[in-house]
């Protein structure tokens, strides 16, 4: 299996705070990693690095062999100018805790708006693409509605289908049900697990374990900067190695 | 304590049984109703005095209302205060914008001009570039007092103030806006520019629209000070005729009665492109 995402030795301060103290990772194709830990742990930053949200302090990342926000020569890495940045990050989806769904936007206009002004796809393909992704996500009859009519869960979903649009290689979800009831978390995870059965390769930062041992092919434990733990579900929820871990899955589970 | 407590306690002495059959009486206020007639009859004998008063000389206000020299006024004055308004607010626009980059240069320029443009009275300004040929008798080889006329110096002296306080307006509606759509949007691979006219600043619009409204109703009144400078806009236009005719309230009314409706018919303009604007929140459900 080729591998989707390399993280090596990523390093990130803010200010004198280092929240990523050495991060090395790797994600196959097809594949569901879900990062677990406490509270800034750095698991978010991590996340946010991948698509270059945040600029690495040291390290590299490459996602489909290609390095992120930047162009190697020799030993050396140039920053690359804004526009082949936002070219990566259409191959890249992203969903965040808080949705940022845009407002002013109907459900439709908020998915067609990266296809069509950033991929010039032509408009009536692109609303195509949208019907179908709402069907997919059980909201076909949204299409017209305003965000903020919308439940939590609902908005969650439309955000999912917005990254969908781009037909990204790669899924990144950070925090996807925290923002919402907990009656709403469950619509959203079966989306998410729907799209894992489908091959997806995504990265998923929760505290729902549950849904990490369901779906998860690699669980990754981060704590204070560093990746503590990883393998398969059963090994680091069931019998994790350190004590940290085993501390911090006592008190969620 | 527990639903099942409370269900078991007795009922408050002054609850019998069926307390859905009692009637609830609103509070009387009387107070409020002494003090609306009062008002009333305040606002009726301050008409009757403005309308009974022959010194306001109502037949001489019909007279000169849709003069040609006053309506000549009132259209200077819209069309001054319409250029103040866009060149303020694009100047405006241009500020917040280096206000809010990450250049420190600009971020300092932008402060500079907004400091000094803020500090100086309208009045003064306008006095300082009338005269600045005293300064630069010369501009590219041109005279300076026949390159700025009056009028030239109207609009960019309220152009220039305008823009100060439109820089602030802007930018506080920029920075209303959650900083997670700017994420977003960079996530979803937007450009820049996209990012700025489509997600940015609609939303921004909604916290500007108000202020702007207040500041463009605020600069159609204070053009009236370029008649300092000879520049015939609606109240130099009744004061040359009243400094011949000394028919002096009556064509201050003139100018205020037109004043007011312009003012109204903005207010009516501005309720629309707030509704606009507010399209996706909440109130506009």
């Amino acid at each position: 299996m080729t591998v989707m995402v390399d993280i090596r030795s990523v390093h990130k301060s803010f200010g004198s705070l280092e929240v990523l103290k050495g991060i090395d990772l790797a994600v196959r194709t097809g594949e569901v990693t879900v990062i677990l830990g406490p509270s800034g742990s750095g698991k978010s930053t991590l996340l946010r690095t991948i698509n270059h949200l945040e600029k690495v302090d040291g390290g590299a990342i490459s996602v489909d062999g290609a390095l992120i926000g930047y162009r190697r020569a020799g030993d050396r890495l140039y920053e690359l100018p804004e526009r082949e940045v936002l070219r990566q990050r259409t191959r890249i989806g992203f969903v965040f805790q808080n949705f940022n769904l845009f407002p002013h936007l109907t459900v439709l206009d908020n998915i067609i708006e990266a296809p069509v002004s950033a991929l010039k796809r032509p408009r009536k393909e692109a609303v195509d693409t949208a019907r179908r992704l709402l069907d997919r996500v059980g909201l076909a009859e949204k299409a017209d509605a305003y965000p903020r009519q919308l439940s939590g869960g609902q908005q969650q979903r439309v955000a999912i289908a917005r990254a969908l649009a781009l037909e990204p290689k790669l899924l990144l979800f950070d925090e996807p049900t925290s923002a919402l009831d907990p009656e709403l978390v469950g619509e959203v995870l079966d989306v998410i697990k729907d799209l894992a059965h489908q091959g997806t390769t995504m990265i998923v930062v929760t505290h729902e374990i549950g849904f990490a041992r369901e779906v998860a092919d690699t669980v990754v434990f981060m704590d204070d900067g560093r990746i503590v733990e990883q393998g398969p579900p059963g090994d680091v929820l069931d019998n994790p190695r350190h004590d940290r871990t085993r501390a911090f899955l006592s008190k969620v589970l | 304590m527990s639903s099942d407590t409370l269900a078991k306690a007795p009922a408050a002495p002054d609850i019998p049984e069926g307390a859905d059959s009692l009637r609830i009486v609103p509070q009387r206020r009387l107070g409020q109703w002494i003090a609306a007639v009062a008002v009333l009859v305040l606002l009726g004998l301050a008409a009757n005095s403005v309308l009974r008063n022959d010194a306001f000389q109502w037949d001489v206000v019909a007279d000169y209302f849709t003069s040609r020299s006053v309506l000549r006024g009132l259209w200077l004055t819209l069309w001054l205060t319409a250029v103040v308004m866009v060149l303020g607010f694009a100047l405006g626009t241009l500020l917040a914008a280096a206000r809010l980059s990450a250049n420190p240069v600009l971020r300092a320029v932008s402060w500079g001009y907004v400091w000094l443009f803020r500090s100086i009275p309208i009045l003064v300004q306008l006095l300082l570039w009338f005269n600045i040929g005293a300064l630069y008798p010369q501009i590219l080889g041109v005279k300076t007092v026949d390159l700025l006329g009056p009028v030239t110096v109207a609009v960019i002296g309220l152009t220039l103030h305008e823009a100060a306080y439109a820089a602030e307006v802007v930018r506080g509606g920029i920075l209303s806006v959650d900083r997670g759509q700017v994420e977003a949007a960079q996530a979803l691979g937007l450009s820049r520019w996209r990012r700025w006219w489509r997600i940015v600043l609609p939303q921004a619009m909604r916290s500007i629209v108000p202020p702007a409204g207040n500041m463009l109703i605020g600069t159609l009144k204070g053009t009236s000070i370029v008649s300092v400078i000879a520049v015939q806009d609606l109240l130099y236009s009744v004061q040359l005729v009243y400094h011949r005719t000394y028919e002096v309230i009556p064509l201050l009314m003139v100018a205020t009665v037109w004043y007011t409706v312009v003012t109204s018919v903005l207010s009516v303009g501005q309720y629309y492109v707030e509704r606009y604007y507010a399209r996706g929140s909440e109130a506009a459900r």
